[in-house]
């Protein structure tokens, strides 16, 4: 069936960001009147976009410490991030948008951290795995940095010494909900 | 030092048989043959050690002990270890806190140049003769010598400005918007 590309409108307010709207047999919208209701979806392209990019995370592994284990256990077939479409590590920050701060960062390696953040591209995001990288963890002395958050924003944070898989995984989903419900400006 | 007693073992013998008046003190206790030294003949010991019969050809670790109430304050600590006799040795010796200088064992250890560089980045222990002595685990920006008893251990050196203010307990936490004290769990993190 040819669709009239004008008589598409968008409905919903999309604050659920729900990309699929059930079809609603009552609903007297312009999409029914357009007689469009069986063949066009009708969503916010702020959603698409929330949806497109929580399932296609590509991350950047700083894997400094001993959670490193952890993660690469999530990684693998076991507990399996691919599952969430965060499988892919990317070992050059160009082409990474999430960031995966594993381990503790010191005074010495601050500053490496922050270049690696500053080369992702926009859109990103950051995820401090472990005690030591949301806080310092049992490290306060001269070398440790208290966070890594004192020096690149982080959106999720996993505690833990070292975090679960479970957990983990956990913060992956907890990330993708935040995705979905931010606003992605369309250039 | 040339007595030795019957209880003494063999490689200890003759590490004091051979080094004679150069040791100051030793004792073998839980089997740890340990000889204490003057910090200047610190590189003829170990040359000594090299090529007599035992073949301490390995320098395991070198390291230092700081004793801040005692004087001379830091000791260095060396582990030697024998690849054809299977034997090992440690040899100390003390620097005093105002001149804490001690020859340096690269000329014959090869090991010795990493070591020695740690040693001095955590201790500020001078080695003399060291072809590259500057710091090696921490930046070149460090002020002070970290595993010094009398450096503050919650003195940290940040090579740029943290985007907020304290997180730990020993920090002082204020809230910008009105500028009171806050626990430490009620504080915001500004994004």
């Amino acid at each position: 069936m040819a669709v009239d590309p004008s008589k598409i409108v968008q409905l919903g307010n999309g604050k659920n960001g729900n990309l699929v709207k059930p079809y609603d047999a009552n609903d007297d919208s312009l999409l029914t009147k357009a007689g469009l209701q069986d063949t066009v979806w009708a969503t916010r392209l702020d959603a698409v976009m929330g949806w497109a990019r929580k399932f296609s995370l590509f991350q950047y592994p700083f894997v400094t410490a001993c959670c490193g284990m952890e993660f690469m256990a999530v990684s693998a077939s076991h507990y399996d991030t691919d599952r969430f479409g965060a499988a892919l590590p990317r070992f050059s920050p160009r082409q990474a948008d999430m960031l995966m701060i594993v381990g503790t960062i010191v005074h010495k390696q601050a500053p490496v951290l922050r270049t690696v953040y500053d080369q992702m591209a926009d859109p990103k995001w950051v995820v401090a795995v472990g005690a030591c990288a949301v806080s310092g963890g049992f490290y306060q002395n001269y070398t440790s940095v208290p966070g890594a958050d004192k020096v690149i924003p982080v959106d999720v944070y996993i505690p833990g010494c070292p975090p679960r898989p479970e957990t983990i995984l956990d913060a992956l989903v907890k990330l993708q909900e935040k995705i979905q419900h931010s606003r992605h400006d369309v250039i | 030092m040339s007595e030795t007693t019957p209880e003494l073992s063999d490689a200890l013998q003759t590490v004091l048989q051979g080094l004679g008046d150069k040791v100051l003190a030793w004792h073998d206790q839980h089997g740890d043959d340990t000889v204490l030294i003057r910090p200047e003949h610190r590189l003829e010991v170990a040359t000594w050690l090299k090529e007599c019969e035992l073949h301490f050809d390995m320098l395991m670790d070198n390291t230092a002990v700081d004793f801040i109430e005692e004087e001379p304050r830091f000791e260095i600590v060396d582990h030697f270890f024998s690849t054809k006799t299977f034997k090992r040795l440690r040899v100390k010796c003390r620097v005093p806190e105002n001149k804490p200088n001690a020859p340096s064992l690269v000329p014959l250890y090869g090991s010795a140049n990493w070591m020695e560089r740690e040693t001095y980045d955590m201790y500020g222990v001078v080695f003399d003769g060291h072809p590259d002595l500057r710091r090696i685990l921490l930046y070149p920006e460090f002020v002070g010598f970290p595993l010094r008893k009398d450096y503050d251990k919650l003195h940290e050196q940040p090579l740029f400005e943290a985007r907020y203010p304290g997180v730990r307990e020993t920090d002082e936490v204020i809230n910008p918007r009105v500028g009171v004290e806050l626990p430490i769990h009620g504080t915001e993190v500004p994004r």
